[in-house]
């Protein structure tokens, strides 16, 4: 049997009927992992001993006869971004090499209580700063259907693992489609719930107001399993929402009839492939069939949403990333100590350059920089209010839709995976990557990335359902129906 | 491309951000920056005079919670990923000469 190639649901019912151990389904993870990984990179960390205890630990608990849940002995990997208590947790930086959390994220809270199995920590563009995991001081990440190109980003390692059956699923965090563009680029299923479904403690803040955790699954159903056990109020994150939690699972019916879906016009505009488009425009085609009334909308301040999105992270990042001096933990300048530079710097601030300066790549800098000059005296109004403003404006743009919609339709990213390489040296090339996944973390809405079609080239193409906020519901059975009528998620990627 | 931020500038906000550039690296960041800033002038297109900003989107308001004690990390744990210690501190170089 491939256990690779299942689902974790699929997992879980062959854990029930005890015709597999979690042990077994573990160690084969792991010698596929050490098989082909080095091809793809999609780890920074394996934690095989603490996996392999935890596998035993749940097996006992199947032979006891004890009720497990829809997690429990399944493996999972984790984006290296969220806090795993004495797991090095490394934000793709090298500013956190050495840094080990006294905590974990709620996250893991609740992924261990449900007796999951964490095979590791993923690869990632740094602090979630990237398209295209690139920017990871742990080395590039590769697309498992072609490594000449880019997995996405900036939870490339996460979706990539799952593509290439390194984990059956996994979670990452999006600010601005750090997860459902890499999902689209590398054929699998990944979920952005709404701002605030899912609590952020212990996820490493890049943009507060943005950042929100999600998964990457091989199939709909395992996307409405894991978001039951991670979604919920907490305490520790006073911007998670204290909204009941539905049963996500029972969201998931084959039936798009009574459905209205939205699609922009905006959303199609000129730099967008052919092939994406015309993969998009099939796709809502099958929703026509399956019995959705389809209804073109407008989002008229979509072609802002990029700019105010690089004044709003950046200057949100660039507060949150003052963190990192070398004093509390982390990295610290072997050349130290010093004394001043120029007369008119003390030691220590020589140390904090000199850190952060060593510890930081050029993509961080430059978004602390940018973020640094938005907020500062004399521009603040001109930049980061004007911003705010404009968010204003594309939240309503979306308010206004779906008076009239349940979900909203569009294509992903302009492109299937580009070149490793192509975008590398062109910073805004990079961010207009990200056109049709920014509004919505602006906005704060769910959305997923559903695996919808390939190019002519076999690179996989990904299909956006946005919904209302707290409606994970709408996405879940649309995805599902599209799912059940299709067949593009069944397809694998050839590594060997 | 228009000069919108020029090298002393960025070196500015370098030193703001606690960032210590080499030469070559401010020409290129000075580049890069006004590229996007030339790109995030498309903003004054709108007109935002009667618009309220939007700083969260969830609704925040003041979480109150009753006063009683939990348990916080102990000195040992808080210090494990510290660069340099001593006797139960975080050590740095001096501040003040």
């Amino acid at each position: 049997m491939e256990l690779h190639k299942s689902t974790a649901h699929e997992l879980h019912n062959l854990l029930v009927e005890k015709k597999i151990s979690s042990l077994e389904i573990t160690t084969s993870i792991y010698e596929r992992i050490e098989k082909l990984d080095k091809k793809i990179n999609s780890y920074i960390t394996l934690t095989k001993e603490s996996a392999l205890q935890k596998a035993k630990g749940v097996d006992k608990k199947i032979s006891k006869g004890e009720e497990i849940s829809s997690l429990s002995g399944i493996p999972i990997a984790i984006k290296d971004i969220i806090s795993t208590k004495e797991i090095r947790t490394t934000c793709g930086s090298k500013i956190l090499s050495n840094y080990i959390p006294i905590y974990d994220a709620t996250v893991i809270e609740k992924l261990k209580k449900a007796d999951a199995v964490i095979l590791g920590k993923t690869n990632m563009d740094e602090f979630a700063m990237g398209s295209s995991t690139e920017n990871s001081a742990y080395g590039v990440c590769r697309n498992p259907w072609n490594i000449s190109t880019i997995p996405g980003g900036s939870s490339g390692g996460s979706a990539a693992c799952v593509a290439a059956d390194f984990a059956p699923l996994s979670l990452g965090s999006d600010t601005g489609g750090s997860i459902r563009q890499p999902a689209s680029m590398c054929g699998v299923v990944g979920l952005k719930p709404t701002y605030g479904r899912v609590s952020r403690y212990g996820l490493v803040a890049f943009a507060s107001s943005l950042d929100q955790i999600g998964s990457f699954t091989k199939d709909v159903r395992d996307t409405a399993i894991i978001l039951n056990i991670i979604a919920g109020h907490d305490s520790m994150d006073s911007t998670s929402v204290p909204e009941d939690v539905p049963n996500y699972t029972k969201h998931l019916i084959n039936n798009a009839k009574n459905l209205k879906i939205g699609v922009p016009k905006e959303y199609f505009i000129k730099g967008t492939s052919k092939e994406v488009e015309k993969t998009i425009l099939n796709s809502i085609e099958t929703f026509k069939k399956l019995g959705a009334e389809i209804l073109e909308i407008s989002l008229p301040h979509t072609e802002y949403a990029v700019a105010a999105y690089y004044i709003i992270a950046p200057a949100e990042a660039s507060s949150n990333l003052a963190r990192y001096d070398g004093v509390h933990y982390g990295y610290r300048t072997k050349d130290e100590g010093r004394g001043a530079r120029d007369g008119d710097i003390s030691a220590i601030v020589d140390m904090y350059e000199r850190t952060r300066d060593e510890g930081f790549g050029d993509e961080v800098k430059r978004r602390i920089m940018l973020g640094t000059y938005a907020l500062s005296s004399g521009y603040y109004e001109a930049y980061y209010l004007k911003a705010l403003k404009v968010r204003t404006l594309i939240k309503n743009d979306f308010d206004e839709a779906f008076k009239k919609c349940d979900v909203i339709i569009t294509p992903v990213s302009p492109t299937p995976a580009f070149k490793i390489g192509e975008k590398i040296s062109d910073p805004l090339q990079m961010y207009l990557s990200d056109i049709f996944t920014i509004p919505v973390n602006l906005a704060g809405l769910p959305a997923i990335s559903l695996p919808c079609g390939f190019s002519s080239e076999g690179l996989p193409i990904g299909l956006q359902i946005i919904g209302k906020p707290f409606d994970e519901g709408k996405i879940l059975q649309a995805s599902y129906t599209f799912e059940q009528n299709t067949e593009y998620h069944l397809k694998k990627p050839k590594l060997n | 491309m228009k000069n919108i931020i020029n090298k002393k500038d960025v070196e500015y906000v370098a030193r703001l951000s606690r960032l210590k550039l080499k030469g070559e690296q401010t020409e290129k960041f000075t580049r890069q920056l006004n590229t996007i800033l030339e790109y995030i002038e498309k903003l004054n297109e709108l007109d935002t005079s009667k618009t309220e900003p939007t700083s969260h989107v969830v609704p925040l308001r003041n979480v109150r919670r009753k006063d009683f004690q939990k348990p916080s990390p102990t000195v040992e744990e808080v210090l494990k990923n510290a660069p340099d210690k001593e006797r139960g501190y975080f050590k740095v170089p001096p501040i003040i000469e």
